[in-house]
């Protein structure tokens, strides 16, 4: 019974940047190979359905699937590992909340087909052809997943028994996470594997921030360079950090970029769009009708903003053009 | 100090005191004609004689100039000072023998009539209105002019004075009661009106509000008072034996720190100006209430006498119900105390004037004790009562009994037909408003106003004189129209409620406030920017934001805010709102 | 198509010391509104998180009215203000959602304008009513993100 436990990893609408994360643990890597046994990686190593079909439930300890849901394929990959795995994880902002590919729930299939393949100024295409799930070529069947009309989180599709949040999560909390599943030693299942306390608790920029912060305007960080020392919001520039988890080492604040909120929200609010939309509104300047509209007029985007990892997970999941799954 | 002997009793006064000022110390009364505390002692009179002892016999002299001198010996009344004295008087009421100040000591002295041949001038030249005119005033509009018989007071070249600014002070002064500003100037005094006579009288610049004011001090009317104004005057300060007037007081803004207020600002008198058709502010002898309640009152400008502009008491009087009130244009509810001071006024007319009274009403509003029965007798003491609203009050006449008078035209509902009364009087009972500063106070206490600006009880049943908001409460007619044994009643329950709240010695807190779990807070303090009664604060040790308790109002406001949903109210929490929520939308 | 019979459910989030007490003196005054606003007290109009709209559209809602004290009066002095800016964000965000600006109200009413009230309850029922059902239905299950405490 020496034998190193199982892990697989999978990915469905991502980047590829969460298998990035796990290159970036560098010497750490070597850790996790001794400790644990990778029998699906589709970025590094070869793999066949019929495989994973074969394993026997339980021999692969543990599932990471990353990326946000959208194609038939990713549907039936992630409930065959859900099916398989006793634990699954959906790692980072993609499976957890929907992250940046989650934002294609503003648009309609329609746009999104249409723009890919003959909108754009450089695709040649005056038929106007669009893929098909199936059709025949060289007398051969030729089948392709379909493409769902919204995103989903993974959670919206299999159960899914921890998150480990971020764009991408830091090398460090997956080096932690694989360790405490290895120990056994894991919170109740559902739980996102990061502090419960918002960014502002770590943020190098908290005692900067005053008792009684105001907005008198917003600054975009296109047209002006924050104050490396200030905290964002107190600046004018439209932070996450207040509505968003910590746990990532605030690496992009050291940045000089405001947080975006790929942690997610904190486990007491529902929404991570109307909570923050809710603060920065509150601590506005605004006194009169006319200028708490020129405000919210003064923010082209409040969904892109708001929402930028978290729509699908949202309450509202999707703008309305979109039409049911 | 100098020491004097005055009618064998011994006084101290300061140096540069006269005879006159010693014997006033002593409660010694010498007559006086040209004394005046206001202005310098000019002797011109000669009435206020004394016999002065010296070395060499004694002499006459006038008190009001002569020094008070270190062990200088006084007499007031003797038989040789009686004498001259007489001969002074005589004098003068051969002069005057029409001036009412001089016979009037004339009679003290015992004096019948005067063995100097008579003229008959009314000046006295005393020179008081030359002085108070040059000293007080610091103008000089008027002297004395010419010699001998000849001489006069005038204004030079016996033309109106460019300079005279018709202050008045020369009238009030003379003792003849002669002067009269219109030979002196073509200015036309202007009189103050007094505020609590409604404009109806005039008022001095220094003056007592009205008689039950708290405290019943004088106050100077900074705008009109000649010696703020000019640097003038000050005789107010001359008079006061108590030294009590100071003028360059300034307005001192204090803070106090207190428990409990009770608010209770009054009303306003509906402005009847804006209805035009009455002609109040355009048509004479057409009055409001309050200002007919100064005109019958025996401390008012007419000595309590019901009186025309003209003078003459009126011989039918229109009272005229709801000015303002029950009415779309103006306010729409019933200012429930003006039939009943209606009717009192119908009753006191009728009893003052024995006036014909006609009140246009259009409903008798007459709760209370007794109410109704007053009602009764006026109807008995033959009160006319015309149910129709008046429509209008008119001075074009339309026939020879109209002519010269007011008209009251309203229809009469209960005979169907318009009918037109002459009066004298119009009594305009008009409506009771909020405060005109109703709106800063409401905002000053965060008092909630309904119908318009009266202030909103916290609950009409449960909690009919307490604000809103704790430690605040309300009384009176800033709540709504209401009489005074209501006014009184809900003052006394205030006053009941207020010191209830202070006895109990514990301060009860709303339920309903906010709590933040320090081990869910992130400490990003935006909590602290939204609330509006700093009643949050930061724990720099532990790097958490933490709500006072005793602080917090319970607006939930900090819970809307918080951005990890940290924050909650008791009572009124995301899953208790979202209950209800699902309670709706099941 | 609008259904001619269709009743809008519409969410009501009316402050305690104006708005509620507004719509109270309503009732007392028997003024005749439509019932498709169901109120939900609150004590002041600041308490109102946008995610309660979004909530309330979310589950079911066709409309949602935010009542509080007229600017200047709060209660809680500055409450509504805050109410006051989040609302035009909140139907900048609920436009890109899909979310007609109708469906939403933020109105302000005293404790004494009982026909003001009826009067904004009428209004905005036939403005829902003519805009339809929202129906609107989130796919998968209707967690809460990530639940743990």
């Amino acid at each position: 019974m020496a034998a190193k436990p199982k892990v697989a990893f999978y990915w469905c609408a991502s980047c590829g940047g969460c298998e990035e994360t796990v290159v970036d643990l560098h010497e750490d890597i070597l850790k996790v190979v001794e400790a644990v046994d990778i029998v699906l990686w589709p970025v590094a190593l070869d793999f066949k359905l019929k495989d994973v079909q074969a394993w026997k439930p339980g021999e692969v300890a543990v599932a990471f699937i990353n990326g946000a849901i959208r194609l038939s394929e990713q549907e039936e990959w992630v409930k065959l590992l859900r099916e398989k795995c006793p634990l699954v994880v959906a790692f980072g902002s993609c499976s957890h909340l929907g992250g940046i590919p989650g934002l294609a729930n503003d648009k309609t299939r329609g746009e999104i087909l249409a723009n890919k393949y003959h909108l754009s100024p450089t695709v040649d295409n005056p038929e106007k052809t669009l893929p098909q799930e199936s059709c025949r070529v060289d007398g051969y069947d030729l089948e392709l997943p379909s493409f769902w009309k919204q995103v989903k989180t993974l959670d919206q599709v299999i159960e899914v028994d921890y998150y480990l949040p971020g764009c991408p999560p830091p090398p460090s909390t997956v080096a932690t996470a694989v360790e405490a599943i290895l120990k056994g030693e894991l919170p109740p299942k559902g739980s996102v594997l990061a502090p419960e306390k918002s960014l502002c608790e770590s943020c190098p920029r908290k005692d900067s921030k005053p008792d009684k912060l105001s907005i008198s305007e917003f600054k975009r960080i296109g047209t002006s360079i924050p104050d490396p020392e200030e905290c964002f919001l107190a600046q004018g520039y439209i932070c996450m950090g207040p509505a968003t988890r910590s746990g990532c080492g605030e690496r992009c604040i050291r940045g000089n970029m405001p947080c975006r909120g790929c942690f997610g929200p904190t486990p007491g609010a529902l929404d991570q769009g109307t909570k923050i939309l809710s603060t920065i509104c509150s601590v506005g300047e605004a006194d009169t009708e006319e200028t708490a509209r020129a405000f919210a007029d003064s923010l082209d985007d409040p969904l892109g903003t708001f929402y930028r990892f978290s729509l699908p997970a949202s309450l509202l999941k999707h703008s309305r053009r979109q039409e049911e799954h | 100090m100098v020491s004097l002997t005055i009618d064998g009793r011994t006084v101290e006064v300061e140096e540069g005191s006269t005879v006159l000022q010693a014997a006033e110390k002593l409660g010694i009364e010498i007559p006086t004609l040209c004394h005046h505390k206001s202005v310098a002692p000019y002797g011109a009179c000669r009435v206020c004689l004394v016999e002065v002892e010296g070395p060499d016999g004694s002499q006459i002299q006038a008190s009001c100039t002569y020094p008070a001198q270190e062990g200088l010996v006084v007499k007031t009344a003797t038989e040789r000072v009686l004498r001259t004295r007489k001969i002074m008087v005589e004098l003068l009421l051969a002069r005057c023998p029409g001036v009412q100040a001089v016979k009037e000591l004339a009679d003290e002295m015992g004096i019948e009539d005067t063995r100097f041949p008579k003229k008959n001038e009314d000046c006295i030249l005393c020179g008081l209105c030359v002085r108070v005119c040059q000293e007080r005033m610091g103008v000089g509009a008027v002297n004395f002019v010419n010699r001998g018989t000849a001489k006069k007071v005038s204004p030079p070249y016996d033309k109106h004075s460019p300079i005279c600014m018709a202050c008045g002070a020369c009238e009030v002064v003379c003792p003849a009661q002669r002067v009269d500003l219109s030979e002196i100037t073509t200015r036309t005094p202007r009189p103050i009106p007094s505020e609590f006579d409604e404009g109806l009288a005039a008022r001095p610049s220094i003056y007592i509000p009205f008689a039950q004011a708290v405290p019943r001090v004088p106050v100077i009317d900074r705008d009109n008072c000649v010696r703020l104004q000019t640097g003038q005057c000050g005789a107010c300060e001359a008079f006061c034996d108590a030294g009590a007037i100071v003028y360059d007081q300034q307005d001192s803004t204090k803070e106090i720190e207190v428990g409990t207020i009770i608010v209770a600002t009054g009303f306003e008198l509906f402005d009847a100006r804006q209805i035009a058709r009455y002609g109040y502010g355009r048509l004479k002898n057409v009055i409001s209430s309050l200002d007919f309640e100064r005109i019958s009152h025996a401390s008012g400008p007419t000595g309590g006498e019901i009186l025309t502009t003209e003078g003459r008491a009126p011989e039918a009087v229109a009272i005229i119900h709801c000015v303002g009130s029950r009415d779309e244009n103006y306010q729409q509810y019933c200012s429930r105390v003006c039939c009943m001071y209606s009717l009192k006024f119908a009753h006191l007319v009728k009893e003052k004037t024995g006036a014909e009274v006609y009140n246009f009403y259009i409903d008798m509003r007459t709760p209370g004790k007794g109410y109704e029965e007053f009602y009764k007798r006026l109807l008995a003491e033959g009160v006319h009562f015309i149910r129709g609203k008046c429509a209008e009050v008119t001075d074009v006449a339309e026939s020879p009994e109209e002519q010269g008078r007011l008209v009251a035209v309203g229809e009469d509902t209960l005979l169907g037909i318009t009918r037109r009364v002459p009066v004298d009087m119009v009594i305009l009972s008009a409506a009771l408003k909020p405060g005109k500063d109703a709106d800063d106070v409401a905002r000053t206490f965060s008092l909630s106003c309904a119908q318009g600006n009266f202030f909103l009880e916290k609950h009409p049943k449960l909690a009919p004189v307490e604000a809103a908001s704790d430690g605040l409460f309300l009384a009176g007619a800033c709540l709504g129209p209401k009489d005074i044994p209501d006014s009184v009643a809900q003052g006394a329950a205030a006053a009941a409620c207020a010191l209830s709240l202070m006895d109990k010695g514990i301060f009860v807190l709303e339920p309903i406030t906010a709590e933040i779990d320090p081990d869910l807070c992130s400490g990003c303090k935006m909590c602290i920017a939204s609330c509006p009664y700093d009643a949050i604060e930061f724990d720099e040790e532990k790097g958490v934001s933490v709500v006072i308790e005793e602080l917090c109002k319970g607006c939930g406001t900090c819970v809307a805010t918080c951005p990890s949903g940290v924050a909650k109210q008791k009572g009124f929490e995301d899953a208790q709102i979202y209950s209800e929520m699902e309670g709706i939308l099941a | 198509m609008a259904d001619a019979q269709f009743e809008p459910k519409i969410v009501g989030f009316l402050c305690r010391w104006c708005s509620y007490t507004g719509a109270d003196l309503a009732g007392t005054s028997r003024i005749q509104y439509p019932p498709n606003v169901v109120p939900i007290r609150v004590m002041c109009s600041g308490r109102v998180d946008p995610t309660f709209v979004v909530k309330a559209f979310a589950n079911g809602a066709d409309g949602v009215l935010i009542a509080g004290c007229h600017p200047g009066d709060c209660h809680y002095q500055e409450g509504n203000y805050k109410a006051m800016r989040r609302y035009p964000m909140l139907l900048n965000l609920l436009d890109q959602f899909g979310i007609e600006r109708d469906r939403v109200r933020l109105e302000w009413v005293s404790a004494s304008e009982g026909d003001l009230f009826a009067t904004v309850v009428k209004d905005l029922t036939e403005k829902v009513r003519a805009l339809g059902p929202l129906n609107w239905n989130g796919n998968g299950p209707a967690t809460a993100v990530g639940e743990s405490a």
